[in-house]
């Protein structure tokens, strides 16, 4: 959950509908021969239409870089300026792909906010001046249009264009962004992708001589309910009700943690109440300001991470896994297999029991009607990607299997057996993985006969949400079988780190002892409610008694206990027997029904579990009062969060401060606007940090105890994990 | 005329010797069909160990646009009138066929297995077993090539093929939700359970479902797939209006020049005798070009009028065994030679059949191209058969999608369904195989060619394609 909520946002920010333009050259425009030398922006004249086809010629995507924009004023004003021309068709030579959006680079690239500003304004320009052009443009877009590209097409989309294999194209229909709709054609006598492109643009140059002769109306009959709207709209008092509606929905998600949206609330409001002039003014010196706040660098930084991890930097593995088997079909298990059956990955769900393997496939099953239900795939597209699976009780079949990942439970006798079990029938090139979130991989492949075909492969829950991926290697595995996890993983559309074996590794090691200080918070008598409010303040996306009840309250139990033994005091503070007891009286989260809150089917209201009052009250710690405000009680969690995290990389389970950051951002939910831990303590300070540690130390001993890493980084401020 | 002369062609080498035994006829007439058998290979398709079986005859009813005459029918009655067609044109008697075969698509529910009703019906004994089949356009290709089977195996030797298909009524049904409540009605015990289920009724259940034209796998409708298969392949609205068109003025051509023999008359229960196809209205191009496009709006090709339209419909063959039909003092007209089904991807090349079916089945029959003489391929929508066409025209798409080394090339058009085809003549889902079976027959006699050859595509991206070849006469 935390994951995707993060990308949500993510793109939201990174990918906003600013745009940027620059463009020297575009006001003294001149007829030169620098104009054959286009790279990014060409066009052709076809009867009276004139066709603009953009392609970047250094990258997959197209984005509004300031070449790019160069060349597009350019053209356009050779188009207006052609008597010949009467209308104009904008389209991208890229197969799937219009334009991706700004430039992150160039954004990033500038200094200030005033160079930001000044970008933002050059491109307003451009697009009032597509927006006023003298001849009909059609937009014709073909894939992913998001951001700056969107404002290319709406204001200059007299008529507009799109076409796309989704449900997003009908939608953008139905919300009248777009005015016609170009279905993606099969294969022809030439190719379906290049076909499909030549058909768009013969559709668009005959919508644009149509609107250019007057044959085709731009005139949208507005509907009853439009007309409504417009009348209700035109009172002040309700626009004011509105603005306030909306303002109060966007601090309840974002908790005034992200300040883009609410710019973007204040620059609509001046647009609507002071007139498009003020309305742009704001809007460009807004983004100005906010392209170089830390929450935008934290972003950015995450895109540019999440891209980086994306990449198999283990090279291409000697042997591609076409057949995968699962063992154990729990929650986990399953998620698993309905990543890897969808990317057509034949699957083997092996589970001991009928009534688990029913359940597991049942869940396969419910994850891809879902989308069926959403009409992301169809009922027949859904069926033959269940065709991949197969579910057993049996090792039938596992002599053709690639990869085994186990996902049984977290018992290292079991994860023995079972690995024995394995070896016996697999053939000699399978890898296989486990599934732990905190078992040492070097003691599961202790049983093993081969330990270089040994890994680990730490899935977040639930599986087809959460996008991270953690693979644990042991000085003993194999490049190659590194390798080819990381391409399973991909396959299977994760972000992946790649980090050291260890108790925990390295985000379970993160996450214990955040939760032994908020077990300790509770039995200080904080109520979940309130801890999952202090939480969410900071900025995680889910509360951390909440997060406790998804994980599992037992499996909590058994990583603060396994952690506890392997790291010694530092991973005290909470008593575990708190959560031992909770699992004892079958309050084992969610899954249980009971945990922290109760769970009724059919509602979302639910309620701190009433039962738990018991077991804290006899657990009960005082507090103290000079570390319990809600600010000191929000860095105690994090800061024993951080502290692990840069431990982790001060050990070398962690490669690079980068996957460090993804991992903590995508696996559990570390607050996205401060993008990742690392980031966080270049932001926030080591030295601030450390003295707020110190203080704790004071109260609590070690467990608050900074590590030398970030003493060192708090001793020389010039230190900075990310440049 | 022309059946005269096929006759000592084949069996003989072709010389000059022929001419002389049919001095009587002009010798111009006798210098165009020198020329045109001359190219022909002449040999027989006829294989050691491989039985003949041959299409005795072949009726059909008139083909009538749906919510006309046959309004108030039943598909069986239909079915019905088709077999009581072919009884009386071969005269068999009522217990001499073994087996019957009929095709259909959309099944009334009252008559799933409307062949054995439509048996009954028609009077055939009522010891001859009888099943029905479907394949969506290629059914009844379907009954008759099972018929091919049954024979080929031993198992008949007089099979009558046929199918049906009624539009005028389709099996509208209750909502799911609707069912389920009404199905637990039926087993509701107390009046309290009767009137909770009752009760449970909402208006929204009561919308009903109605049977669409399209793919199952993709929800896609057919006019549609045709619509982007023609833009795929850049035919024309122009190009597809001209196909239309010929098909149209041909059909009218061949109707009114009493070509279309296949057609029984049928006495329509409480309405006139129908002798007639009601579809083939010859238009013009400029007319045609007023319909704005059906399926893809606004800028799509395919139109009400270059589609082929929702029709009424029955037809019936009668297959036998040569030595059989011999026996039975039957001159057969046609051997049913070669077939073949193929099947591919039903999103984006859903009518793609005829292209993937051609090449297959003349390899399998050794021929090429050039040696047939009589085509007759399903007309599903013009833009379709461009399609194939420029399909079966191109190297690249031969060797891309279908791995052959070249294209098969395209039929000659002065060869091709030169009597109309589905989209004047109408196209009954389930009958329209049979059809295109007895038109090539028909036209291999009345032309004197020797090798015919039917396609047709289907919904679920299948196809099929046979080779005809024509009895000596």
């Amino acid at each position: 959950m935390a994951g995707v909520r993060a990308v949500g946002v993510l793109s939201r920010l990174t990918l906003r509908r600013y745009n940027v333009f620059t463009g020297p050259s575009y006001r003294s425009f001149s007829v030169s021969p620098a104009m054959l030398a286009r790279t990014h922006v060409n066009y052709e004249v076809k009867g009276d239409v004139a066709v603009v086809r953009i392609n970047d010629p250094n990258s997959k995507v197209n984005t509004l870089s300031i070449q790019m924009q160069k060349e597009m004023t350019e053209v356009m004003n050779e188009v207006w300026e052609n008597n010949a021309i009467n209308s104009a068709v904008l389209i991208s030579s890229k197969p799937g792909c219009f334009i991706a959006g700004a430039d992150i680079n160039m954004i990033q690239g500038c200094k200030t906010p005033e160079e930001v500003t000044k970008l933002s304004q050059e491109g307003q320009k451009m697009f009032e001046q597509i927006e006023k052009s003298p001849k009909p443009i059609v937009a014709a877009i073909n894939g992913s249009c998001l951001g700056g590209g969107l404002e290319v097409g709406l204001p200059s989309a007299f008529d507009m264009m799109l076409t796309g294999r989704n449900i997003r194209a009908d939608k953008a229909k139905k919300m009248r962004l777009v005015d016609q709709l170009v279905d993606p054609l099969g294969p022809g006598l030439k190719s379906p992708e290049e076909r499909t492109i030549e058909y768009l643009e013969e559709v668009a140059i005959e919508c644009a001589k149509g609107i250019a002769n007057k044959k085709i109306s731009l005139r949208k009959e507005k509907g009853t309910m439009q007309k409504i709207q417009d009348y209700v709209m035109s009172f002040p008092f309700v626009r004011n009700q509105i603005y306030k509606t909306v303002q109060g929905k966007v601090m309840k998600q974002s908790k005034g943690l992200y300040p883009a949206p609410l710019k973007i609330i204040e620059c609509v409001k001046t647009g609507v109440e002071q007139g498009p002039v003020a309305g742009y003014l704001a809007e460009s010196q807004n983004f100005g300001q906010l392209a170089k706040t830390s929450e935008s660098a934290a972003l950015i930084g995450l895109y540019h991470g999440q891209v980086a991890c994306k990449k198999n930097r283990f090279g291409t593995p000697e042997r591609e896994v076409n057949t995968l088997a699962i063992l154990g079909a729990g929650l986990m298990g399953a998620g698993i297999a309905q990543v890897s059956v969808d990317k057509g990955v034949h699957t083997i769900l092996k589970d001991t029991t009928v009534e688990g393997l029913a359940r597991g496939e049942q869940q396969v099953y419910k994850g891809l009607n879902d989308k069926t239900k959403k009409k992301s795939i169809t009922s027949f597209e859904r069926d033959s990607i269940l065709s991949n699976l197969t579910g057993q009780l049996e090792y039938k079949g596992f002599e053709k299997a690639d990869m085994v990942i186990e996902a049984v439970f977290e018992d290292i006798n079991i994860k023995h057996k079972v690995i024995k079990e394995v070896e016996a029938v697999i053939p000699p090139h399978c890898i296989f993985a486990s599934n732990t979130s905190a078992l040492p991989i070097k003691d599961i492949a202790a049983a093993s006969k081969r330990p270089e075909k040994v890994i680990g492969m730490h899935y977040f829950s639930p599986v087809d949400k959460m996008q991270l991926l953690e693979i644990i290697t042991t000085d003993k595995t194999s490049k190659d079988t590194t390798a080819s996890a990381v391409a399973v993983g991909l396959k299977q559309g994760k972000v992946i780190i790649v980090v050291g074996d260890g108790p925990g590794f390295y985000t379970t090691r993160c996450l214990a002892p955040m939760l032994a200080e908020a077990v300790r918070l509770l039995q200080e008598g904080v109520d979940p409610k309130k801890l999952d409010a202090l939480t969410t303040g900071f900025g995680f996306p889910v509360g951390l008694a909440t997060l406790a009840d998804e994980v599992g309250i037992d499996v909590a139990a058994h990583v603060a206990e396994d952690l506890g033994k392997a790291f010694g005091s530092r991973f005290g503070g909470g008593n575990v027997e708190v959560l031992k007891t909770m699992v004892d009286l079958g309050f084992k989260g969610r899954k249980s029904g009971k945990g922290c809150y109760v769970y009724q089917p059919g509602t979302k209201v639910r309620d701190v579990n009433p039962d738990i009052g018991d077991i804290l009250e006899k657990y009960k710690l005082t507090p103290n009062p000079s570390v319990s405000s809600d600010s000191e009680v929000q860095y105690r969690l994090v800061s024993r969060f951080v502290n692990e995290a840069v431990m982790c990389l001060q050990e070398g389970i962690l490669n690079n401060p980068l996957e460090g950051d993804i991992g903590a951002v995508f696996g559990l939910g570390f607050p996205p606007c401060l993008g990742g831990p690392f980031r966080f303590v270049d932001s926030f300070g080591a030295d601030k940090l450390v003295n707020k540690m110190r203080q704790y130390e004071a109260v609590y001993g070690n467990h608050f105890a900074p590590c030398q890493l970030l003493l060192d980084h708090a001793k020389d401020s010039s230190k900075k994990f990310h440049k | 005329m022309a059946s005269m002369l096929m006759n000592p062609i084949r069996s003989c080498s072709v010389s000059s010797s022929w001419a002389v035994r049919f001095d009587a006829l002009a010798v111009s007439l006798i210098f165009n069909y020198f020329l045109s058998v001359q190219t022909k290979s002449k040999k027989t398709l006829a294989r050691p160990g491989v039985k003949n079986i041959v299409l005795v005859e072949g009726v059909r009813t008139p083909f009538l646009l749906s919510g006309t005459t046959y309004a108030d029918l039943m598909p069986h009655d239909l079915a019905r009138a088709a077999l009581q067609g072919l009884l009386k044109r071969t005269g068999i008697p009522k217990d001499a066929v073994d087996y019957i075969i009929y095709g259909t698509v959309i099944q009334e529910v009252k008559t799933s297995n409307v062949a054995r009703e439509a048996a009954l019906g028609a009077g055939f004994s009522d010891k001859i077993p009888a099943h029905t089949v479907t394949m969506a356009c290629i059914s009844s290709n379907q009954a008759m090539t099972s018929s091919v089977g049954l024979i080929a195996a031993g198992q008949c030797d007089a099979v009558v093929a046929g199918g049906v298909e009624f539009m005028s009524d389709v099996p509208i049904r209750h909502s799911r939700k609707m069912r389920k409540t009404m199905l637990s009605l039926n087993k509701a015990k107390t009046l309290g359970q009767r009137l909770s289920l009752i009760g449970s009724i909402r208006l929204a259940h009561l919308s009903p479902e109605l049977p669409a034209v399209a793919e199952f796998s993709t929800a896609e409708t057919m006019g549609h797939s045709a619509d982007r298969l023609a833009a795929a392949f850049g035919v024309s609205r122009v190009e597809q209006d001209e196909f239309a068109l010929r098909s149209h003025t041909l059909a009218k051509k061949a109707q009114d020049e009493g070509l279309l023999q296949d057609v029984i008359s049928f006495k329509v229960p409480g309405r006139d005798i129908v002798s007639k196809d009601n579809g083939i209205r010859p238009s013009s191009m400029d007319q045609m070009a007023k319909l704005k496009p059906a399926f893809v709006k606004p800028h799509g090709t395919v139109t009400a009028a270059n589609s082929s339209f929702l029709t009424d419909g029955a037809s019936a063959v009668l297959v036998m065994s040569e030595e059989k039909a011999l026996a039975m003092g039957y001159k057969p007209k046609a051997y049913l030679r070669d077939f073949v089904y193929v099947s591919q991807d039903p999103k984006d090349q859903l009518l793609l059949g005829p292209t993937y079916a051609t090449p297959k089945v003349l390899e399998r029959a050794g021929l090429s191209m050039s040696d047939i003489d009589v085509f007759e391929f399903h007309e599903a929508f013009a833009g379709q058969i461009m399609a194939n066409l420029k399909a079966m025209d191109s190297d690249w798409f031969a060797q891309t999608y279908m791995g052959r080394k070249s294209k098969v090339g395209t039929p000659a058009m002065e060869k091709f369904n030169l009597w109309g085809g589905s989209l004047s003549l109408g196209h009954p889902f389930g009958a329209t195989g049979c059809r295109l079976a007895t038109t090539v027959a028909n036209r291999l006699k009345k032309e004197g060619g020797q090798y015919g050859l039917i396609a047709a595509c289907a919904a679920g991206g299948q196809g099929h394609a046979m080779v005809i070849e024509a009895y000596p006469q």
